[in-house]
């Protein structure tokens, strides 16, 4: 498991806007990548177009390459619905299934996608995402009740076993914890930490300490101006671009001295 | 609690030397306040007519809400000051506007159960009105129950697959002109008269199969004709109810769309979409027109071959012996108490149709509990 992304010119257009303009970078495997930038900078769109989810918009469009180890995923050949099975998505409000249980919501990736489960593999499958999810002791008792009864933390954990249960390649988590409690959030950090050892992890935050906790390379993004495209200013360590950033946007926004 | 009745403030406080605070103080009339001026109102008023001998349900109700709505205004102007007796009044009128909406509904159940009960039994529902003669004291509904099931049932068979899915198409797939036609026709449609519909059908009818031929078929056609702009609209509603975010959810699992559609949009608004079809249904089971003119009026005759023949149903039934209604003797009296009574069956058809909406919704609605 756990591919190295490769992304190289790309451009997000909405309609005739562009709205990212000109991003190349490596997300290594097995690694925290962070973006972090201000509202509206296009670290979420990009973030979509890593697994072509920004289609749902029937006005945005790319160009440009990313490359999931040697497969472009914009090739003409690819199926977006196979792009999606191997790089999951955690969203920024928990969205477990209304109608289903804790338990049907984790198998939710083969439930919807008709795959037969034994009843073995299932418990398998359920206990073990839950489990890497830190959620399995809080719900062990309650699997069958429905998931929209759990707390808003829990259920981003739910979101997140329900990712991890279809073992994608990369996970990427649009602003996981804006909506959650600091305790909450420290579980779902913890979480990330451990996700880590399988996955390549993409997330957006706008919580620079989060980035700097969790995260081994950070992107900072950033608009030239109102009306203006999203550009990747500067990508590097952690480390490296909270103590020694190269360019003076990047120190502007972390230190707090922005705009 | 501790309601007081005590002295009226003033509300703006002309007199210098109070505390800043008694300003924000007012008098209240007690909790059971209103309560007691209805019912004295009621008894005053009503007392009153019986003394005039002019004692009428109508005009007693209209005077004692007018003499209600007066004193509580007054009283409470007195007492509690200005906005508070805007409140009580608006209350009132409020209270008023829904005794007025809700009291033709209720003189109507009313209306129809007591005259409808005479001769609403099993027998009524059991037998047709084949071998009967004006004159007798017999006959049923039983052949008008099964028209009536037959040609709303293909009628929904029809109208529930297209409804549905021009909604779902509607929502998840259409964009540019063709979305906005579809909408656009479904709109007029939605408005066209229920004759219209029999019409159209009538002329589909004899372009196919010559004049003079009807059928329950024909009848559940116009009615699907007419139920399909409902069946799309409410759905349509539903759809767009669903949140994207469980979309996008579904998709990011790895889903194709039609999969996401079919497991979990659906399967999140069914609650809703089962009462919009309840509706729609609620609106074409009492039609009468269009089926006087599709599926003709079998006085007698059982008939749930939809394809073949004519076919009896309840509000043709019900048309057919309010015709009766003036033929002399007690042939008339007859008449008219079938027709009330076949009024009850179809309004617990009906009734029993909303049950089952209720429990479908039930079973199906997204489950919030912990």
């Amino acid at each position: 498991m756990a591919k190295r992304i490769d992304v190289s010119g790309l451009h997000v257009y909405y309609g005739d806007f562009l709205a990212v303009e000109d991003v190349s970078m490596t997300i290594e495997p097995r690694s925290v990548t962070a973006f972090i930038g201000s509202s509206g900078c296009g670290k979420s769109t990009f973030l979509r177009t890593l697994n072509r989810m920004h289609e749902v918009n029937p006005n945005a469009r790319v160009e440009g390459k990313v490359m999931l180890d040697d497969l472009d995923i914009y090739g003409p050949d690819v199926d977006p619905v196979a792009v999606r099975r191997e790089i999951g998505m955690v969203f920024q409000r928990a969205n477990p299934f209304p109608t289903m249980s804790i338990y049907d919501n984790v198998i939710a990736g083969a439930k919807l996608n008709n795959q037969r489960l034994s009843k073995r593999e299932a418990d398998e499958i359920v206990e073990r995402s839950l489990r890497g999810a830190n959620l399995w002791e809080e719900v062990k008792d309650r699997l069958h009740k429905p998931g929209a009864g759990l707390s808003g933390g829990q259920q981003q954990r739910l979101c997140i076993a329900r990712a991890t249960a279809v073992e994608p390649e990369v996970l990427l988590m649009d602003e996981p914890c804006s909506a959650l409690d600091p305790i909450s959030t420290l579980a779902i950090e913890d979480l990330i930490a451990n996700l880590k050892e399988n996955y390549t992890i993409v997330i957006v935050t706008h919580n620079m300490q989060q980035a700097a906790r969790v995260s081994d390379r950070t992107a900072f993004f950033n608009l030239a101006g109102t009306g203006k495209p999203g550009r990747l200013i500067e990508m590097g360590d952690t480390n490296r671009i909270f103590t020694k950033p190269e360019k003076k946007e990047t120190e502007n926004y972390i230190t707090g001295r922005f705009g | 609690m501790t309601t007081t009745t005590t002295t009226p403030s003033t509300g703006s406080s002309g007199d210098g030397p109070r505390l800043s605070s008694s300003s924000l103080l007012t008098g209240s009339l007690p909790r059971s306040f209103a309560p007691l001026l209805l019912a004295g109102t009621a008894v005053v008023v009503g007392g009153a007519l019986f003394a005039l001998g002019l004692f009428h349900l109508v005009s007693f109700a209209v005077l004692t809400a007018g003499v209600y709505l007066i004193a509580i205004t007054v009283a409470s102007r007195a007492v509690e000051g200005g906005r508070k007796a805007k409140d009580r009044l608006v209350t009132g009128v409020v209270y008023c506007c829904f005794g007025l909406a809700m009291a033709p509904l209720i003189s109507l159940l009313w209306t129809v159960l007591v005259n409808g009960l005479k001769r609403f039994d099993g027998y009524f529902l059991t037998v047709s009105m084949n071998g009967v003669i004006p004159s007798m004291d017999a006959g049923g509904v039983y052949h008008a129950i099964v028209g009536t099931l037959v040609i709303t049932g293909v009628a929904a068979l029809i109208s529930i697959p297209i409804g549905l899915l021009a909604a779902i198409y509607l929502v998840e797939y259409g964009k540019g002109r063709l979305k906005q036609a579809i909408t656009f026709f479904v709109d007029v449609m939605t408005g066209i008269p229920s004759i219209v519909a029999g019409l159209f059908v009538v002329a589909l009818w004899i372009m196919i199969f010559g004049p003079g031929n009807t059928s329950g078929l024909a009848g559940a056609i116009s009615l699907s004709v007419l139920m399909i702009p409902v069946v799309v609209r409410s759905s349509e509603e539903m759809l767009r109810l669903v949140p994207n975010e469980l979309r996008e959810a579904s998709y990011a699992l790895g889903v194709p769309k039609w999969l996401t559609i079919v497991k979990v949009v659906l399967p999140t608004a069914i609650a809703g979409i089962t009462t919009g079809i309840m509706l729609a249904l609620a609106r074409v089971i009492g039609e009468t027109a269009p089926l006087i003119l599709t599926a003709g009026i079998a006085s007698t005759r059982i008939n749930a071959n939809p394809f073949e023949g004519q076919m009896m149903s309840l509000p043709v039934f019900i048309y057919q012996q309010v015709r009766a209604m003036g033929s002399s003797g007690d042939a008339g009296i007859y008449a008219e108490e079938r027709a009330w009574a076949a009024a009850l069956t179809l309004i617990l058809i009906v009734m029993l149709l909303f049950f089952a909406a209720r429990l479908i919704s039930r079973l199906f609605a997204p489950k919030l509990g912990r």
